[in-house]
């Protein structure tokens, strides 16, 4: 009896997170789709090097933390440009956008630089 | 956050936004032209051993770092990034672009270029001389920086003002110590400076800064670790204590993603920066903060009845998969028997390690812990100034102030077990007493302020809460008001500047006039606090010119009649070598000098101060403990042409070689068991008079030493052990003398060549000696290693 409550109250559970996060407006959500698939080519890349090998390991290396990283500044842009943060309320969304540049591009020169 | 403002000219009338944003710039030129001198401060302490001196690269390690940075003036950085170096180690030489932290030598090779680019000849030697003090003075600008978001300019600029002339920093950054930590500590400094400032505002552009500012610290110094644990500690203590919010994530996040990729970038480190469990904390702390900053996130869009039930439901999953996933990394990292940290960094979480297994990191003098007196002597007055600011941190607690707590605390654990790392605590020792005296007189200008005759009604002046309340009508009263905040050094004349740092009076009227102390005692306290700061001026000034300006390479003296009476031995004997042998002549001594060696006489050597390889020197070390013939031996299986010892006796040198021989013997015997350290103590007491052991008499360091040394006054007496030497009348068979310096501290031995003629042995019988021992595979029969 207590399995069926809490089975009800997980479906519960997933129901309101499902309506709370489509309320979420769009831009946030094409964020969050990019750092979704950052992520899952992370997993895919080290799948890969599970099953092939982890020779040359600086290859995968920046390889998955290309991704990871790409991922952690697409997260620092949404807490930027979202309207709910009191934190961030003057900060213009284009700011956050060239500073989301800058540090990326930081980070791919880096890449480029250590992939070998 | 306050600016500092400056009441010289007469009144103002209150609440006038013209005569607050024109108070504001006032202060804002004096913090800069009290910067710059702040800079010329920190620049000139440091220039005493050049002016007692001479403009002379100092100790050991700076002639290598000086080595390498003619190189690459010389060469170009992709010969240096490739660079093999020979005529070190031989004969296994050592990959110098692959060990050598490249940020000092790229840094000084950079002003180098650019300085003769634009047509001013300075050698590579003078820039190498003078970086150390630049960089004090970016250090200190840079503490400034740090210390003005912790809490306030005027902090800042106290702060900068103790880091200028804190004598722990002089000791490693004199004019001529041209080492790591020349650039390191700015490298630190800043680096915290723009992590604080990233927490702070929450930008993405003070992540990147914070990122290459990283990277330069990993570039220069192989402390670079202590900034890849000290910010996530402080992460997870700002998580623990309720002060998660997302700025710490913008701050955190993409430091460690991109600073493990620019770490891994530097060649020295390389794939260590995923791989070894110095780095560990910082992905552990990555994924903690991911997991916190999710359980953030859905709690701002749950109702909290679905929050609990959600925090039920992954609690009960998730502590499973953690216990597995924490139990594989333990499997995997137990694996290992250093439990994947290096030997370094394992002696400063557990100091008695390196004694046990490593001796040669115990046997360095700076990785030894540090006296009392040291901690007096080298932070001097910050010592107790240290718990003040503390409390003062906690007045109110914030973000940045907890981070500077957890800075000193650590660096204070830390310089407890090394001495070497009193130079990682003097900027926290800086800041947190920065803070301690600007909150001090804070309170007692306040005081004195608001008790002065003639500001009546003072608080009903006030317009609005915002700003300082300044009424007095008197020009004399308001210079009374103005504080100090530095001194200038006893080189310039002591014309003391005073500057008022006023915070937002945040409470309220009447609290304010409960924070009041009486006239007369803010008067005696700020007296008494520049007395204080009196006394540190006086004693950093002392420190910098008698005690850390010593260039070790040369020596000096008092003599009896007032002069100054000069050692320049060692240089003596190193340009006798590079005079008087062949280019490709190998030296053997220990290793305290091979840098200097291949610097400054430019001939190859078998083991030098990088110290990477334990055998080789152990190798050298058995040498130095074996009778003559087994010691030739050694060194002619390795090609070695001559041998250089240094010796204090004659002129009462503490730091040579005989005092450092029982190390050679540890370290020797660490290897080769048959060098038993009991053999050369009697009683366990290491002696050289006649009551020392024959195996002591016989070795080839006190041969080398004592050759000839009765010549000097008949008798043999050793001024630094302070007996007369045991076997007086000796001669060498297999070595001879070719060089003594003046004051007889380096002696420099020639290998006498093999003989063509071994009288009563015949050639066959020693060859069968010789493969028995080799396949007999017994060590203790093995006298020779090498054959």
């Amino acid at each position: 009896m207590g399995r069926s409550s809490t089975v009800k109250e997980t479906q519960a559970l997933f129901q309101s997170l499902r309506s709370a996060y489509a309320a979420t407006p769009n831009n946030l959500k094409i964020i969050d789709v990019f750092v979704g698939f950052a992520v899952l080519t992370a997993i895919i890349q080290v799948v890969y090097m599970a099953v092939v090998g982890s020779f040359p390991f600086n290859s995968f290396l920046s390889g998955v933390l290309s991704c990871i990283g790409t991922a952690v500044l697409a997260v620092c842009l949404r807490i930027q440009v979202n309207k709910d943060n009191k934190e961030f309320k003057d900060v213009a969304p284009e700011r956050a956008f060239a500073d989301f540049i800058l540090c990326n591009l930081v980070l791919h020169l880096v890449i480029m630089n250590f992939m070998g | 956050m306050a600016s500092p403002e400056s009441t010289i000219n007469g009144p103002t009338k209150a609440a006038g936004a013209d005569s607050k944003s024109l108070r504001n710039a006032f202060g804002g030129v004096i913090a800069f032209i009290i910067l710059v001198l702040i800079g010329v401060l920190a620049f000139s302490i440091r220039l005493f051993s050049v002016i007692k001196y001479e403009s002379v690269i100092h100790e050991f390690d700076p002639y290598f770092n000086y080595r390498v940075t003619q190189f690459l003036s010389k060469n170009g950085i992709y010969d240096f990034w490739n660079w093999f170096d020979d005529r070190t180690w031989y004969p296994l030489g050592r990959v110098i672009g692959g060990t050598v932290y490249p940020g000092l030598t790229l840094t000084a090779g950079t002003i180098w270029k650019v300085v003769n680019s634009l047509n001013i000849p300075l050698s590579v030697e003078t820039v190498c001389v003078f970086t150390a003090p630049i960089f004090s003075a970016f250090a200190s600008w840079a503490a400034y920086l740090l210390t003005k978001e912790v809490k306030g300019p005027g902090a800042g600029l106290t702060a900068a003002a103790l880091l200028a002339m804190v004598p722990s920093y002089i000791s490693r950054s004199v004019a001529g110590s041209y080492d790591n930590e020349a650039v390191a500590i700015f490298a630190l400094v800043f680096t915290f400076y723009l992590y604080i400032k990233t927490l702070n505002t929450g930008s993405l552009f003070y992540a990147t800064l914070n990122a290459l500012a990283y990277f330069y610290m990993v570039c220069s110094w192989g402390g670079y670790t202590f900034i890849i644990n000290l910010i996530p500690m402080h992460v997870l203590l700002c998580i623990v204590t309720g002060r998660y919010s997302s700025r710490l994530y913008i701050a955190y996040a993409p430091l460690v993603v991109l600073g493990t990729l620019l770490a891994a970038l530097v060649p020295v480190v390389g794939f260590n920066a995923v791989l070894t469990s110095e780095h560990f904390a910082s992905f552990l702390v990555f994924i903690i903060i991911h997991v916190v900053a999710l359980a953030y996130y859905i709690k701002g869009i749950l109702s909290p009845k679905m929050f609990k039930v959600a925090v039920t439901l992954v609690v009960s999953v998730g502590l499973a998969v953690c216990c597995a996933v924490i139990a594989i990394l333990i499997a995997v990292v137990a694996s290992s028997p250093t439990k994947g940290w290096s030997g370094r960094s394992l002696t400063l979480l557990d100091p008695t390690y390196a004694s046990k297994y490593i001796p040669i990191i115990a046997s360095v003098s700076e990785h030894q812990p540090p006296t009392w007196p040291s901690y007096f002597m080298d932070i001097n007055v910050l010592a107790f100034l240290v718990p003040a600011g503390i409390i003062a941190c906690f007045m109110p607690l914030s973000d940045s102030s907890s981070f500077v707590i957890l800075y000193i605390v650590t660096s204070v654990y830390f310089s407890g077990v090394m001495v070497r790392l009193m130079l990682v605590l003097a900027p926290a020792a800086c800041i947190l007493s920065g803070i301690a005296l600007s909150e001090a007189f804070n309170v007692l200008t306040r005081s004195i302020k608001f008790q002065l005759p003639g500001i009546a009604g003072n608080s009903t002046s006030e317009e609005n809460g915002s700003s300082s309340v300044v009424a007095p009508s008197d020009v004399s009263k308001t210079e009374k008001t103005e504080e100090v905040a530095k001194e200038k050094p006893v080189k310039k004349n002591r014309k003391k500047e005073k500057e008022n740092v006023e915070k937002k009076p945040t409470p309220s009227k009447t609290e304010r006039r409960l924070l009041v102390l009486p006239l007369e005692a803010s008067v005696i306290a700020v007296l008494l606090l520049v007395l204080l700061g009196a006394f540190y001026v006086v004693h950093c000034v002392w420190a910098a010119a008698e005690a850390y300006s010593a260039p070790s390479i040369v020596l000096t003296s008092q003599s009896n009649d007032g002069g100054l009476h000069v050692f320049d031995d060692f240089r003596e004997a190193y340009s006798w070598l590079s005079h008087n042998t062949d280019v490709d002549d190998k030296v053997a001594s220990w290793w305290d000098y091979g840098y200097q060696t291949t610097a400054m006489a430019n001939r190859t050597v078998l083991v030098d101060n990088n110290t990477w390889n334990n055998t080789h020197i152990a190798t050298v070390g058995t040498a130095m403990s074996s009778p003559e013939k087994q010691a030739w031996e050694i060194f002619h299986s390795l090609d070695v042409k001559y041998v250089l010892v240094v010796f204090g006796g004659l002129v009462g040198y503490p730091s040579d070689d005989i005092n450092k021989f029982l190390w050679m013997v540890r370290i020797g015997g660490g290897e080769f068991p048959h060098i038993k350290e009991p053999d050369y103590l009697r009683d366990g007491q290491y002696r050289i008079d006649a009551q020392a052991t024959p195996t002591m008499l016989n070795c080839l360091m006190y041969k080398l030493s004592y050759f000839r040394f009765v010549e000097t006054d008949g008798k043999g007496f050793d001024r630094v052990r302070r007996t007369e030497i045991g076997k007086k009348h000796f001669k060498l068979t297999h070595f001879e003398e070719v060089f003594t310096t003046h004051h007889w501290m380096v002696r420099i031995y020639k290998l006498k060549p093999p003989r063509n003629r071994i009288r009563g042995k015949t050639k066959k019988s020693k060859s069968s000696v010789r493969r028995s021992v080799s396949s007999k595979r017994d060590v203790k029969g093995k006298r020779n290693p090498w054959h």
